[in-house]
């Protein structure tokens, strides 16, 4: 019953919308998409700002139905705007503490808490007039935690910065990912935010979803555009499982088989993210034998997508039987038919680069 | 010229200040509301409704007054109102001089509040109800600081034009020293009499005021537009 559950439907302006999607209450899902697509409008709608018809439901808690329609105020929501949208007559402190409830219950988030997780401490008595965007977005991700949200909506939180900055923000939101048990709607039209920070993934195209659920499913599935996008990848959740201190290599394991990833020391057992893109798997029918390339594994040809540019997609599974991890490899159709590659052959998939593209976090 | 200065000079003074302070609170109070509404609303014919407060801005005053004395003598409405405390009419009466002064006052107030309200945008309106602000709450720790310099030029313009006011008070109110002989009508009122000493010193006065509340007003706006950027 701890879903977020959203069905709209209408125009806004000159924009028709058909929004419907239901999704876990927990972890970060990213509404994706390219811009004008309607991501900030279903955004808007969850937050009731913007009124449709349709229905509005987090947790079992119906914010939105034929009947009823709950003011902003009285939805506990969270919700960070792309302008940090501070006020401006306000300090910093007095700016965190306005949603904050007098009292709080057991459990809620913290003021020193959050202004250290966001390292604010030392600019609360300045005016928002005197900060840098990156500590503008930051004060406002915290005045929307302390109002004690059920549900953070955040509408590119991001995008107003530069590259600097954002590299600065996102490991604190991270941070807070891994830090809160708190469901987090994340717009975004920046697939590295996505791949670094969501669970699961609304696929949002011209008013419409196209999909949604976990990020690595989505992001396998020939039959949607992310599969076949030039920067086609897929986020593996990967547990460390060795660590050889002399050549700084780890060995991180997934469903099928592992990878040898460079990295600074990783401690046991944790849960990492893998980032593998399609164009960086190669696919060899027999092992190589002697090769620079250290990551080789065992798959299975799941499925293929033949592009108009010559190349061709495959969906791998990892190890011998193919029931593992999923791999995206891109090759062209020229190898492929040299090859003599089809649907169901066992592979052996080089993978040329791995990325670490998330902070460690505790086995949950 | 005669350097004596009559003692009942002061009398419209404070008679134009009493009547300036309560229809500027007056028109604080009654122009909040639609300015704010102005600012917000959707309606297609709101602009309908800002074109009559602003009609004052262009009607002559004798106009105004004209329309306000039909209506406050015993025959209108003014006249029933005033029944109900035994009197007869409203018009030629102070509380008829403050109902006239904040209908013609109302484009001054109402209209930099209103531009205020809009300058501020939706979003910290936004901000404060996703942060479980009531929508009363927010208005008063949000939308009133936030426009406060407009509250300020409102207040300073409503002030300042009513005590300059002329026609409308003659139509409406008479030459009753004391209840409705203001300031610029006992000018007018020395200059028919030959008393120039009485007509400069108050003739005077009212170019220092004014001077004063355009050099405020200006140093507002600057202030705004600093603290703007």
């Amino acid at each position: 019953m701890s879903t977020v559950k959203v069905d709209f439907r209408g125009t806004l302006g000159r924009f028709g919308l058909d929004a419907r999607f239901e999704v876990p209450a927990r972890g970060v899902t990213a509404i994706f998409g390219p811009s004008g697509c309607g991501k900030t409008a279903v955004m808007r709608c969850i937050a009731g700002l913007n009124r449709l018809d349709g229905l509005c439901s987090v947790s079992g808690d119906v914010w939105q139905d034929e009947k009823t329609f709950r003011p902003v105020h009285q939805r506990p929501i969270g919700y960070v705007f792309q302008e940090a949208n501070l006020f401006p007559h306000l300090s910093v402190r007095r700016n965190l503490m306005y949603g904050h409830p007098g009292r709080t219950e057991a459990g809620a988030i913290g003021f020193d808490e959050i202004v250290g997780l966001l390292g604010i401490a030392r600019l609360l008595e300045r005016s928002p007039r005197h900060l840098s965007g990156g500590e503008r977005q930051r004060v406002a991700i915290g005045r929307a935690l302390l109002s004690q949200p059920k549900l953070l909506l955040m509408d590119e939180p991001l995008s107003a910065l530069d590259q600097m900055t954002k590299d600065e923000i996102l490991p604190y939101l991270e941070r807070l990912h891994a830090a809160l048990v708190l469901p987090i709607l994340y717009i975004s039209h920046d697939i590295a935010e996505v791949e670094r920070l969501a669970d699961q993934l609304v696929l949002m195209r011209n008013g419409a979803v196209l999909a949604s659920g976990p990020l690595s499913e989505l992001q396998a599935d020939l039959s949607l555009p992310l599969a076949l996008s030039r920067d086609a990848a897929v986020s593996l959740d990967a547990t460390v499982l060795k660590q050889d201190a002399t050549d700084g290599m780890a060995t991180l394991e997934v469903g099928g088989g592992s990878f040898l990833v460079p990295t600074e020391p990783l401690t046991l057992g944790t849960r990492r993210r893998l980032r593998v893109l399609a164009d960086d798997v190669s696919l060899a029918v027999e092992a190589p034998s002697r090769s620079t390339i250290v990551n080789v594994l065992r798959a299975r040809i799941l499925e293929i997508r033949s592009q108009s540019d010559h190349r061709v997609t495959a969906l791998l599974g990892l190890g011998e039987d193919g029931h593992g991890a999923r791999l995206l490899s891109r090759v062209t159709q020229r190898s492929w038919n040299e090859l003599g590659l089809q649907v169901g052959l066992p592979v052996y998939a080089q993978v040329k680069g791995v990325a670490l593209v998330r902070r460690e976090e505790p086995l949950a | 010229m005669n350097l004596h200065v009559s003692a009942d000079i002061w009398q419209p003074v404070r008679l134009t200040l009493e009547l300036a302070a309560l229809t500027t609170v007056i028109l604080m109070l009654v122009g909040t509301p639609i300015a704010w509404w102005l600012a917000r609303s959707k309606a297609w014919w709101k602009e309908a409704v800002a074109a009559l407060v602003a009609i004052p801005l262009v009607l002559p005053p004798t106009v105004l007054g004209f329309y306000l004395l039909v209506a406050l003598g015993p025959s209108g409405p003014g006249g029933a109102l005033a029944s109900l405390w035994g009197a007869r009419t409203l018009a030629f009466t102070f509380p008829g001089l403050v109902i006239g002064s904040v209908l013609f006052s109302m484009p001054f107030v109402v209209q930099p509040i209103r531009n205020a309200f809009e300058a501020m945008g939706e979003k910290p309106m936004e901000a404060a109800a996703t942060l479980r602000a009531s929508p009363w709450r927010a208005f008063w720790t949000i939308a009133v600081p936030l426009a406060s310099p407009g509250f300020l030029t409102g207040a300073i313009l409503g002030f300042a034009h009513t005590v300059g006011e002329f026609g409308v008070v003659l139509m409406i109110g008479g030459n009753i020293p004391g209840k409705t002989k203001v300031l610029s009508v006992a000018i007018y009122d020395y200059v028919e009499t030959s008393q120039w000493t009485e007509a400069s010193v108050l003739a005077l006065g009212m170019v220092v005021f004014s001077f004063v509340v355009i050099l405020t007003m200006m140093l507002i706006e600057k202030k705004m537009t600093k603290s703007a950027s």
